[in-house]
């Protein structure tokens, strides 16, 4: 980091007035906890006892087979509870807001699965939750509602904008500077204002620190390449930030490419040409954008990667040349979900499965003497109606129709 | 004439001034022609433009949704520019832009110093770039002369208020309560208190917004601040009556 919260051109702290004095509060904190160590073991205690941390690097002997390439290791941060390496970022700052003695913590969340974990932990810890999510990821991903309403937390659709993360992100922050004062902001990226993509990142690390350690033990050697897919980009940065001083180890961000780049209809920052430098949601970095400045429309199958901005720590890797950038189509995505069930019986998330789409076209050019790491970040049971929709299921539509029925018998 | 100047000749005839604010192309120019006039007639002393933003973080419902529709309406920069131009060739009252930083900076903040300074625009309100971030901006600011405005808050610290006057030109915008526009604020002992505090960090005159909508507010302030932001009312009132009901309103705040 350069300037204060900068990573090269990228990050800063453009916030209103209200909140600058949480975040001298916050900043503090997390410098006392950075260069504390007790406080990372607290967390990695925390993590192995409440998750299921260090989550397995698994051998995707299969699927290494499938395409006659380098081994394919797939970490498995879907083995972490509430399904996706969310919670390690609000476990975090979950003992972040202990210390800071806040009563009350708020999240944005796209997929749910930010909101979720940020729910389980605010029941955990005994704090008031509302989480702030885009109308129509809502209605994307029915089952993290449900399950954080159940765990106490208040959802509140957005119905600003496009309906979709960056608006959930707004209005977490409203609601933050009408509440600064109880509450934190359990931010679910490494995107926003400093210290969050800092703060993120540190969290996150730990997959890296761990995957680390466990290509050696059973590879023997540092992995050829990784893949990560990227919305904000902290499972990305989790699994990235340890390898950065390897040089050998080439990083790759997979991006939504929606419908494909060509349709305009794609979250795709870094692998297109289509974003440009701009600040907004409280820190700049490469924004999808028209030339007035107005964010425009993204989309994805996706709803995790389904975001104008990116990771400022990732554009500067970006433009630094450290990470390389490429993008999934929705569809190759259901083909790579598909083969990955098939060949492994492991079920990855409609945005962790954008990761494996690259992998597998890069897979056979490597040889069986490389190793790749495909970072898994969440789990697809939660992406069960949008996955049955687009594999157009017929038992499971018979399934919903009889029960839609019955439900509305009962009115 | 310097921002800060035209405010004080204004106080010389008044006990406070009145600012309000439209967001530009909402729900069309010709609208906002129509209110900036009764505003202007009706004895407003300053107004603050409010060039759309797709991303408007520190505003409440009524102007967010003003924002939204301004944009989908196609409203450009380049129009917001234009009509800037009209206005403060029109009226003999100093008007503001506010907006969010990406707006300038996209536009090439230099430029857009260049072309506002051209419209005649007098200040800058940008809730979302604390001085911090503005090094460049502040310098323009005083190479330009337009005076960037600076906000103070009730969570601010004394010595924080000493820090943003430093920078501040123009006059401060205090905002009434934590929170973003277009909640009612009660002028209460907590407010009194916290402008005492404002008034202490600075000699710069203090305007007052977030939740200040009819005479009671107004005239609570008199004595206490210079100047009182009309901000969200004025937008439900004209989507509720019609432009035609600004004038009245106005007329019936001091």
């Amino acid at each position: 980091m350069d300037k204060q919260g900068f990573f090269g051109n990228w990050g800063g702290a453009y916030i209103p007035e209200v909140l600058h004095q949480t975040f001298q509060e916050l900043n503090a904190e997390f410098t006392r906890c950075k260069n504390d160590p007790a406080f990372w073991q607290e967390y990695v205690e925390l993590m192995s006892t409440y998750s299921c941390r260090p989550t397995p690097l698994t051998h995707a002997e299969n699927l290494s087979r499938h395409f006659g390439g380098a081994q394919i290791y797939i970490k498995r941060e879907d083995l972490n509870h509430t399904g996706a390496h969310k919670a390690n970022n609000v476990m975090g700052q979950g003992l972040l807001v202990k210390r800071m003695g806040k009563k009350r913590v708020i999240a944005e969340t796209g997929a749910g699965q930010h909101g979720m974990a940020t729910a389980t932990m605010a029941a955990k810890f005994g704090l008031a939750c509302t989480i702030y999510m885009g109308e129509e990821d809502v209605r994307r991903q029915r089952p993290n509602v449900f399950w954080m309403e159940k765990m106490g937390a208040t959802v509140v659709p957005v119905t600003n904008g496009s309906r979709t993360l960056k608006d959930a992100i707004n209005e977490a922050f409203r609601d933050w500077v009408t509440n600064v004062d109880e509450t934190h902001y359990v931010f679910g990226t490494v995107c926003g204002p400093h210290p969050f993509p800092e703060m993120v990142a540190w969290f996150q690390s730990i997959i890296g620190l761990e995957a680390a350690e466990q290509i050696m033990k059973y590879h023997g050697k540092m992995p050829a390449r990784i893949f990560a897919c990227v919305g904000g980009g902290s499972n990305a940065m989790g699994i990235f930030k340890r390898f950065i001083p390897e040089s050998n180890v080439e990083l790759v961000g997979v991006e939504a490419g929606g419908h494909g780049i060509a349709t305009g209809l794609h979250a795709a920052r870094l692998s297109g040409t289509d974003a440009s430098p701009g600040v907004a949601q409280g820190y700049k970095t490469m924004f999808l954008q028209d030339e007035d400045g107005q964010m425009k429309e993204t989309h994805s199958v996706a709803a995790g990667l389904d975001y104008v901005g990116v990771s400022p720590i990732l554009s500067d890797l970006w433009e630094k040349g450290r990470v390389r950038f490429e993008s999934a189509t929705d569809t190759e995505v259901m083909a790579a979900l598909d083969l990955t069930m098939k060949k492994e019986g492991i079920i990855p998330a409609l945005e962790s499965s954008h990761a494996f789409v690259q992998a597998f076209k890069e897979a056979p050019q490597l040889t069986p003497d490389d190793a790749i790491i495909i970072n898994m970040s969440g789990r697809g049971d939660k992406d069960i109606f949008t996955i049955a929709h687009a594999f157009n299921d017929p038992s499971w539509k018979e399934f919903i129709i009889k029960r839609g029925l019955e439900y509305s018998q009962e009115k | 004439m310097q921002l800060e100047q035209q405010l004080r000749d204004r106080l010389e005839k008044k006990d406070i001034l009145l600012m309000t604010h439209i967001v530009l192309g909402y729900p069309s120019f010709d609208t906002n022609r129509e209110v900036i006039r009764q505003m202007v007639e009706n004895g407003v002393d300053c107004i603050e433009m409010q060039i759309p933003f797709s991303e408007p973080m520190a505003d409440g419902p009524v102007i967010v949704r003003a924002n939204q529709e301004a944009i989908k309406n196609g409203i450009r920069v380049a129009d917001c520019l234009a009509f800037a131009a009209e206005m403060t060739a029109a009226y003999d009252i100093p008007f503001l832009f506010m907006t969010y930083y990406n707006i300038i900076f996209k536009y090439g903040e230099k430029a857009f110093f260049e072309k506002a300074r051209a419209c005649g625009i007098k200040g800058f309100i940008v809730p979302d770039l604390p001085p911090e971030e503005g090094g460049s901006f502040l310098q323009l600011a005083a190479e330009y002369e337009i005076a960037p405005i600076l906000i103070f808050a009730p969570t601010s610290t004394d010595v924080r208020m000493r820090v943003l006057a430093s920078h501040g030109r123009g006059f401060i915008y205090c905002v009434a309560r934590r929170g973003v526009t277009g909640v009612k604020s009660v002028i209460g002992q907590e407010v009194v208190e916290y402008l005492g505090r404002c008034r202490q960090a600075t000699s710069l005159p203090l305007a007052v917004g977030f939740g200040i909508q009819d005479r009671d507010d107004v005239r609570a302030l008199i004595g206490k601040a210079d100047m009182a932001v009309i901000g969200s009312q004025t937008i439900r009132l004209v989507d509720e009556k019609g432009a035609g009901a600004v004038g009245s309103f106005i007329a019936g705040l001091r």
